[in-house]
């Protein structure tokens, strides 16, 4: 630094331009961190869901017989939870998405503090590593939540390293979450006022200030319960004065908003899609936007929902009942306004907009079913069946999951330059919701029936609806590879797709793909609010085209 | 856009603007709010321990009563003293790099240093007692016969009693726990106090570091703030 | 095999408050899910590009759309809270004239015990009509006890007791499971909830059961009655282990020396009822006394207990 920087103008190459592997490993660029972490949450992706995969298969018959033993069946849905969760659903959308687009919408030339953005990568590839290190060298089956006092007194596996691991990797959410904060707060072009920000940076920035305020307390949880498996102090051991439930209200105060960790990302990707595919304004701007901030604060204060029947007192229960019913109201709106948009829109049904369309039918499914588990006298007949296992998955799978292969596939052309095959991508986005609903609809009814979650063995009366599950599974399964076939395919082709082949509005769309360097070549100022999309003039460009094409 | 800063120099007293700034304020203000938010994660990580401390704390007082007095009353209050003379020179520190006064700076960053280190030692002196009267909490924790009595007057059943056990030993996991995890806190700070020292004697930073300092400063007066309320809540409270 | 149930058995009346409760919710559920994709389908075929429809002013927003789907949940959400919350009330508030029975879940096992003196492993067997109320522990970690037909459930804590009511309205075997992972074995700790006519009960009652040896209760009373927290592996207190103690002379301490006294069945039951008198040298004595806090037949069991661990060793 003693060198003053002599700055040039920025040639025009594309920020993939450079190949070798330091180039990579040591760029501050938030759009190569960006691809950093999109190739590793994949790997944790398909890992996560080989996991899921040998349980469907286990859970095909009553017995127990795919897997040799029970601690086996164990090991892998606690893996198959903590993979997911923490190495997959938190980081997708955010580090993926956020990071390659949330400079670039805004006009900045990167985040706040790219070195920092660099290390959050490699703090989640440590805790990542130390996942995979996990895994091959005995596991853990204590399940994602950790219970106490099984996670600190009766599990004979590798609890402690797991620990490390959560531990470790809620740094590099929280690191995430602080430059997100920070880079909306100061880095905004001028003329971006909050009010001109994309909906994708709001729903961004109160994801991140949940990251920052929740991450902590989870690792400062997970701490403890090291301590105690280390050093058996007492502090979850009822035996020595201590309460196993204290850990869950930790626990949950974290978990909880975790889950708006994962889901407002998405409701940042679909609130992009949806008025790009319908060329038109989106219906309730600031509703859309204050909802997203309204969900980040309620999402502290309903930690106890999942809390209902481990013994805390029936007026906690109550309250944190009621405080969940008010969740409803901010996700209530947003699928209204999403819905009122397509109206008098000029839709076209490309393969980001079905997983859009898809997201919001299956977040709403799982949302209503959120106001049953709500509900303190379903909640006690359904909570650990399940009923619960469909609900959360509805939300992260077919809510997160759908928002994050929609955003993958709208933003491809301008991540890598090149259009994915669309014929491919609607078939996998078909195959996705049909295979979806086939495997989570039926746990539904199983929950209600009354197959409680994590059993390896069940009643024999539970297998038709197992089997189905299994059977959607599968469908899901060849869903999800397909795109990871296609698109890397894609990259084969030389750069095909144009600066902004959906002719969308939004920054990042203004400059050519794959974007250059420092992002944009003149100074940014922004003059209009967003999604200035046009239906009339949309029909009036098809008109042409067709006549085009006629002639 | 870039053409704000193609007129760099070696003027020493100008900041370096990082090439993704528009300019020197916008850079200043993003050091600043980040290390604001950091501390508000900061603040989440110690509100986890005390939350428990709060909930143990209301369930059995009596426990947590006789357990705080055998907390160092006097070698705690001498080390609050210690660390606020500490935040001080690092707010003298602050200003000086704001004046441009880089030899002050330096000395008072060392002295910062200093009073942390004493800190620490005063921490493990008090470590050490406890660890010699059996307080330690795990496999050698023993409750002092006349806490044992006490609470045995206290609890009803032989329940209770037991729960009142192992509560005097949950004050100390707590005890341990937090001051650990400040005392962790401290290292890290005094850590970076010297290295930034070392940089600032070296003129590493541009534009006499002040943002650097600021930020750094950011820090130690919240692990100092921490201790203040840590200091009551362990030592003081009847 | 398509005759597999979509629905869990009604058997208590709170099972058919519940269920009138769900199908309201999922009434609710069918309409927006329904009234959802209604619109999306209408206004993907209705606005899809190239057909030839009014497009002019697309709304922007509306104060009035939005105050409607901020309303209209509010209210719905309302009635929920209101209605679910009065079913759940009533799972606190058990009728005065509950039989009790005292159940302990361990790993990976419940252990009832009927008030009558009945106990049972894994099956619970209730006449028809009478309310129970279940007075649940655990000695090990979290486990939870489940009754589907009866659409209850309840955390089963270490060190804390919790209960849960029923009132049985249907004779049948219904499944008993725990829904709380705990372990290994999580998937097996299930059990069988048998309602039968009460003059069937009455018989049960008299037929001679199989129960655990009175070693095994009193093995149960000992981790209970925390015996266990300080003569096992305990870390805060001091206190003599007690395998191999039986039958043997131990020390004791007295003010001018040490004697020795066997350990029998009066010193074991005065060491428990009047800790003070005669304390193991070495020790302080710390142990309060249990007067009037065990019954006599669990002093027996406890003393059985002690007796059956004289010939293990004291583990490291």
């Amino acid at each position: 630094m003693s060198v003053p920087a002599v700055v040039v103008e920025d040639p025009p190459e594309d920020y993939l331009q450079e190949h070798t592997l330091k180039s990579w490993l040591l760029t501050t660029d938030h759009k190569r961190v960006g691809i950093l972490y999109m190739i590793s949450v994949t790997v944790f992706f398909f890992v996560g869901g080989a996991a899921a995969t040998l349980m469907r298969l286990e859970l095909m018959t009553p017995r127990g017989d795919v897997l040799a033993t029970p601690d086996a069946y164990n090991r892998l849905f606690t893996m198959h939870g903590v993979i997911m969760i923490f190495f997959f659903l938190i980081p997708a959308i955010p580090a993926v998405l956020g990071n390659f687009l949330l400079p670039l919408m805004i006009g900045a030339r990167d985040l706040a503090f790219p070195k920092l953005n660099l290390m959050s990568w490699y703090v989640y590839i440590i805790g990542g590593m130390i996942g995979i290190w996990i895994m091959v060298f005995g596991g853990v089956d204590t399940g994602w939540t950790f219970y106490t006092p099984f996670s600190t007194m009766f599990s004979n596996t590798m609890v402690v390293t797991a620990a490390v691991a959560v531990f470790i990797t809620g740094f590099s959410s929280i690191l995430t979450g602080l430059n997100f904060v920070v880079t909306v707060h100061t880095m905004r072009a001028p003329g971006m006022t909050w009010f001109r920000l994309p909906l994708f940076v709001w729903s961004h920035y109160a994801t991140s200030l949940i990251m920052i305020l929740g991450t902590p307390v989870l690792a400062i949880s997970v701490v403890l319960i090291a301590l105690e498996r280390i050093f058996g102090v007492g502090i979850f051991d009822p035996a020595l004065g201590g309460d196993p439930i204290l850990f869950q209200h930790l626990f949950w105060f974290y978990s909880h908003p975790a889950v708006y960790i994962m889901v407002l990302p998405g409701f940042a990707v679909v609130s992009e899609i949806i008025p790009c595919f319908a060329r038109r304004p989106i219906f309730g701007y600031k509703f859309i936007a204050f909802s997203s901030v309204a969900i980040a604060i309620f999402s502290f204060l309903v930690w106890g929902h999942h809390m209902f029947v481990s013994g805390q007192s029936m007026y906690a229960g109550m309250i944190f009942s009621i405080l969940s019913f008010l969740v409803a109201i901010p996700s209530a709106i947003k699928v209204f306004n999403w819905t009122a948009t397509l109206y008098k829109g000029s839709i076209r049904l490309d393969t980001p907009m079905l997983y859009a369309l898809g997201f919001i039918g299956l977040f709403t499914m799982g949302g209503l079913t959120g106001l049953m588990l709500a509900s303190l006298a379903i909640d006690v007949h359904v909570h650990d069946t399940y009923f619960i296992v469909a609900h959360f998955h509805y939300i992260m799978v077919g809510g997160t999951v759908m928002a994050y292969l929609g955003g993958v596939h709208f933003w491809w052309p301008k991540i890598s330059g090149r259009m994915y095959p669309e014929f491919w991508g609607k078939l996998s986005a078909m195959l996705v919701f049909v295979g979806f609903n086939l495997t989570f609809f039926p746990q539904f009814l199983l929950g209600y029936l009354g197959m409680p979650r994590r059993y390896f063995e069940y009643r024999p009366e539970f297998q038709v609806l197992n089997v189905m599950s299994t059977a959607g599974a599968s469908i899901l399964a060849i869903g999800y590879v397909m795109p990871l076939v296609y698109m890397l395919l894609s990259l084969r082709k030389p750069p095909n797709a144009g600066p902004n082949p959906w002719g969308a509005t939004g920054l990042e769309w203004q400059v050519e793909s794959p974007p250059p360097v420092h992002n944009f070549h003149d100074p940014v100022v922004v003059t209009c609010d967003p999604y200035m999309y046009s239906p009339e003039e949309a029909e009036r460009d098809y008109a042409h085209d067709q006549h085009v094409r006629n002639a | 856009m870039h053409t704000t800063s193609t007129s760099a120099t070696l003027d020493d007293d100008q900041p370096l603007l990082m090439s993704h700034f528009d300019d020197l304020e916008q850079q200043h203000d993003a050091s600043n709010l980040g290390m604001w938010f950091f501390l508000a994660t900061e603040v989440m990580f110690f509100s986890g321990m005390l939350a428990a401390y709060a909930i143990y704390r209301s369930l059995s007082p009596e426990a947590f009563h006789l357990g705080s007095r055998h907390m160092h009353l006097w070698l705690g209050f001498a080390n609050t003293l210690v660390l606020l003379t500490s935040s001080l020179t690092m707010a003298l520190g602050v200003r000086a790099s704001q004046l441009g006064r880089r030899n002050q700076v330096v000395w008072y960053l060392l002295a910062t240093a200093v009073l942390g280190i004493a800190f620490l030692g005063v921490k493990a002196v008090e470590y050490t007692k406890e660890i010699n009267h059996h307080l330690f909490p795990g496999k050698h924790f023993v409750v002092p016969a006349d806490d044992a009595e006490a609470l045995m007057k206290v609890s009803a059943t032989p329940e209770e009693l037991h729960l009142n056990l192992g509560r005097f030993q949950m004050m100390f996991v707590l005890y341990f726990c937090l001051t650990a995890v400040h005392a962790f806190h401290m290292i890290v700070g005094i850590v970076i106090v010297l290295i930034m020292a070392e940089l600032m004697r070296r003129k590493w930073f541009s534009g006499h570091g002040t943002t650097q300092i600021e930020v750094l400063g950011l820090y130690w007066h919240f692990v100092d703030v921490v201790w203040v309320f840590l200091y009551p809540l362990l030592y003081l409270i009847d | 095999m398509w005759d597999f149930p979509l629905f869990p058995e009604q058997a208590s009346a709170n099972a058919e408050k519940l269920d009138a409760l769900m199908l309201f919710e999922l009434g609710v559920l069918v309409f927006f899910t329904t009234l959802i994709c209604v619109l999306i389908l209408f206004f993907c075929a209705r606005y899809r590009r190239g057909v030839r429809v009014d497009r002019s002013n697309p709304p922007t927003h509306g104060r009035l759309m939005e105050a409607i789907w901020i309303i209209i949940p509010f209210i719905i959400s309302a009635v929920m809270f209101v209605w679910a919350t009065q079913v759940f009330y009533d799972l606190y508030q058990p009728p005065p004239d509950a039989a009790e029975i005292s159940v302990v879940g361990k790993q990976w096992m419940w252990y009832l015990q009927h008030p009558q003196g009945r106990s049972e492993t894994n099956d619970l067997h209730v006449p028809l009509g009478q309310a129970v109320k279940l007075n649940m522990t655990s000695q090990d970690v979290i486990h939870s006890f489940f009754i589907p037909a009866m659409r209850i459930k309840q955390d089963v804590l270490p060190g804390r007791y919790t209960s849960l009511w029923f009132q049985p309205t249907k004779v049948g075997k219904y499944d008993i499971f725990c829904a709380e992972y705990c372990g290994t074995n999580h998937s097996i700790m299930t059990g069988y909830l048998h309602v039968m006519e009460p003059a069937d009960y009455e018989k049960w009652l008299a037929a001679e059961g199989v129960g655990p040896s009175r070693a095994e209760e009193g093995e149960r009373l000992f981790v209970q009655h925390h015996c266990a927290g300080c003569h096992r592996e305990s870390q805060t207190v001091h206190a003599p282990r007690l395998e191999g103690v039986y039958g043997k002379p131990v020390p004791i301490q007295t003010d001018s020396g040490v004697r020795f006294a066997t350990a029998d069945d009066r010193y074991i039951r005065d060491s428990i009822l009047l800790p003070k008198s005669e304390v193991v040298a070495g020790y302080e004595p710390l142990m309060p006394s249990y007067k009037d806090q065990i019954s006599e037949p669990d002093l027996l069991k406890i003393i059985a207990y002690i007796k059956s661990i004289a010939n293990r060793e004291t583990s490291p």
